[in-house]
């Protein structure tokens, strides 16, 4: 119960000011607003109703016009002058809203960045003494070739289509395609453009690092409107459920692929190894992703995927052998 | 019940703003509706853990002598000026980059810090518009159990205590950790402080603690270097960047980004280019060129030889079902057995 109560205060505490500033306002558009149904809200209302200046019978209630909130849906607040400013924001919402901005400072290009940093003074001059304890939070994005990124950028602050080089690593192959930008996104350390490619018709994420080439076309850009901005609220990489299961046993030195990758299922199974399901799309990516871990994974399933990764292990064993030549 | 509730912590936070003076229990206990028909400990404690809920809220109740000569009771106010957020006033364009800020933190808890902040920015004015079609979105995912516990050490400089499973190694090190500050490094994070038992800068992964990190200290208890900079701390513990050069064969039409980043280039037969290059620890580029399987020889440096072979054997040997290459693969193992990792 009391963490609703609570909610509600704060709540509370917030809509007054806010209304005071609205008046007439539509009782959806503030349920939208603060995030919660339009019944909440009239819930809110209900409670503040009876709520004001001590020691008082009826004059110094907050006064809400019920006839308007029933008939019309329109929110009419009166009385409420000992309340023109919200609380200020606790420490651990400066904080979270100081460090987003830096994160989205870190990853604008230049021309964005001087809006954030206007924004980040205002800020955390509003936050008082709990500016200083967002310097102790750091977020790093690794920087991506200089030309690549202002290409990119102009292309999308201009809707312009791109000619993209861009290398596939799942099957180590270098690509010509036409794009047309959406977004750029940053997550787990690495950027990644979102766009409409005109090679496979579909929505495809591709990652800064691995732009070879990009050059600006004067053509517009113009994703059709089947192209979906990707939900991103589950995290960037969501495994189709029907993807294929890989079952992996990895050994201490492998454990941070359950880190990196979204697995569905982990279990010890002893000496500090790990056993591991994960879906995967492209059974070149994960062949060569076994092979990066040298012997620190072995494919449980499936049994295809273990003999090919063997099978290029021995292959490229065999141009080490001492009577062969470096020259297959 | 939650509604009562709600009404009473409402007004007595109304009652608290608007009084110039300190104001005593008994006048809060006639003013505010809800503790009226109370009995004294039921209102004792009912107005104690009230006054603890808007604590917690980020109201600043004060307590501060009533001044009455004859009493020498504590009382209760609120100052407006610490209660109330100040004017902040954002141009266009910085109130778009405000709004986006809503869309960074993929952890419920900071998602759901920063709606609250951005909810009180509204209130104050500020039209902020959450649901704007951005060109930039970055994300910050914290999936690390021990996030939460690492964040408010920081913030609240208080020591800790933790098990850090070290990469390759089997059992976790227990650490003693004043921590400085957090750190978001290639998509992870990092706690970065003073290691108390080496007497020494380090840097933990916050994913390879594993159980639960535990306070040593109460908050405000160590103080961090005055010139902490924590970027350039991280890159002194992070690893190297590229400063060595190794020689490396690519296959025709394979390996593209070796290519890209090769310093020289020759090419020795119709299949083979030869490639230099630039790398900072042998580890990662052993783990890269494996990757690529038979599209790449290594050449030199011979350590790095060494270790992807004595890798490649490891691999090839964990099916029975390898054939044709036999003879290579078996005589390169038995060389690799002389140096077991």
């Amino acid at each position: 119960m009391s963490a609703n109560a609570q909610d509600q205060v704060a709540r509370m505490l917030a809509l007054v000011p806010y209304l005071r500033a609205r008046d007439g306002i539509l009782v959806e558009k503030v349920a939208h607003d603060f995030g919660v149904g339009p019944a909440q809200i009239v819930k809110d209302l209900k409670v503040l109703w009876f709520c004001g200046l001590p020691n008082s019978v009826t004059g110094d209630m907050i006064d809400i016009d019920m006839d308007a909130l029933d008939g019309e849906r329109t929110v009419r607040l009166a009385n409420a002058d000992f309340l023109p400013r919200p609380l200020r924001l606790a420490p651990h919402e400066a904080l979270a809203l100081i460090v987003a901005l830096r994160a989205l400072r870190e990853a604008s290009g230049p021309d964005e960045r001087d809006a954030v940093d206007r924004a980040l003074v205002k800020l955390e001059a509003a936050a008082g003494d709990v500016a200083g304890r967002a310097s102790v939070v750091d977020v790093h994005i690794d920087p991506v070739d200089a030309r690549v990124r202002a290409t990119v950028d102009h292309a999308l602050r201009e809707s312009r289509q791109l000619d993209l080089t861009y290398y596939v690593p799942g099957r180590d192959e270098t690509t010509q395609r036409v794009i047309d930008p959406m977004r750029l996104i940053f997550s787990e350390g690495h950027g990644y453009l979102e766009a409409w490619c005109h090679r496979v018709d579909e929505v495809r994420m591709f990652r800064l690092d691995r732009m070879l080439e990009v050059t600006l076309l004067h053509s517009q850009a113009r994703p059709p409107l089947a192209a979906q901005r990707t939900d991103l609220s589950g995290g960037l990489f969501q495994p189709d459920a029907d993807d294929p299961i890989a079952i992996l046993e990895l050994e201490p030195s492998a454990r941070w692929v359950a880190d990196y990758y979204p697995v569905e299922s982990r279990v010890e199974s002893g000496g500090g190894r790990l056993r591991v399901s994960l879906r995967f799309s492209s059974e070149g990516w994960l062949e060569r992703l076994v092979l990066r871990l040298g012997g620190g994974a072995a494919v449980i399933e499936p049994e295809t995927l273990a003999r090919r990764v063997s099978g290029r292990a021995a292959d490229a064993l065999a141009l080490y052998a001492p009577v062969e030549h470096a020259s297959s | 019940m939650t509604a009562k509730k709600s009404e009473r912590l409402m007004n007595l936070t109304i009652c608290l703003l608007v009084s110039r003076h300190f104001i005593g229990k008994d006048r809060i206990r006639q003013a505010v509706e809800g503790y009226r028909d109370l009995g004294d400990d039921a209102f004792d404690r009912m107005f104690d853990r009230d006054k603890e809920e808007l604590r917690i809220l980020g109201v600043p109740i004060e307590v501060g002598p009533i001044e009455r000569a004859f009493d020498d009771d504590v009382g209760y106010r609120i100052r407006r000026d610490r209660f109330e957020l100040p004017e902040v006033n954002l141009e266009a364009d910085e109130r778009a980059v405000v709004g986006l800020a809503a869309r960074v933190w993929q952890h419920a808890s900071l998602a759901s810090a920063t709606t609250q902040g951005l909810r009180k920015l509204r209130a104050g004015g500020v039209d902020v518009d959450e649901s704007a079609l951005s060109i930039i979105e970055p994300q910050l995912a914290t999936d690390e159990p021990a996030f939460d516990m690492v964040f408010e050490a920081v913030t609240e400089r208080r020591p800790v205590e933790f098990a850090h499973q070290r990469s390759g190694r089997g059992e976790p090190v227990v650490r003693n950790l004043e921590p400085w500050g957090i750190v978001s490094w290639h998509g992870h994070w990092y706690v970065v402080g003073h290691d108390r038992d080496r007497d020494a800068e380090r840097m933990f992964r916050l994913s390879r603690i594993s159980g639960d990190v535990r306070f040593t200290g109460a908050a405000g208890s160590f103080e961090r270097p005055r010139d902490l900079d924590l970027r350039r701390l991280t890159e002194s513990l992070a690893p190297p960047r590229p400063h060595e050069s190794a020689t490396v064969r690519v296959r025709r039409g394979a390996a593209d980004p070796l290519r890209r980043r090769a310093s020289r280039s020759r090419q020795v037969d119709e299949v083979w280019t030869e490639l230099e290059v630039a790398y900072g620890s042998g580890q990662s580029l052993t783990d890269e060129l494996l990757s690529f399987g038979p599209d790449v020889i290594v050449m030199e440096p011979p350590e790095v030889r060494e270790s992807v072979v004595r890798r490649l054997s490891s691999l090839a040997g964990a099916s029975p079902s390898v054939s044709g290459t036999a003879r290579g693969s078996a005589s390169v193992r038995a060389d690799a057995q002389g140096s077991p990792r």
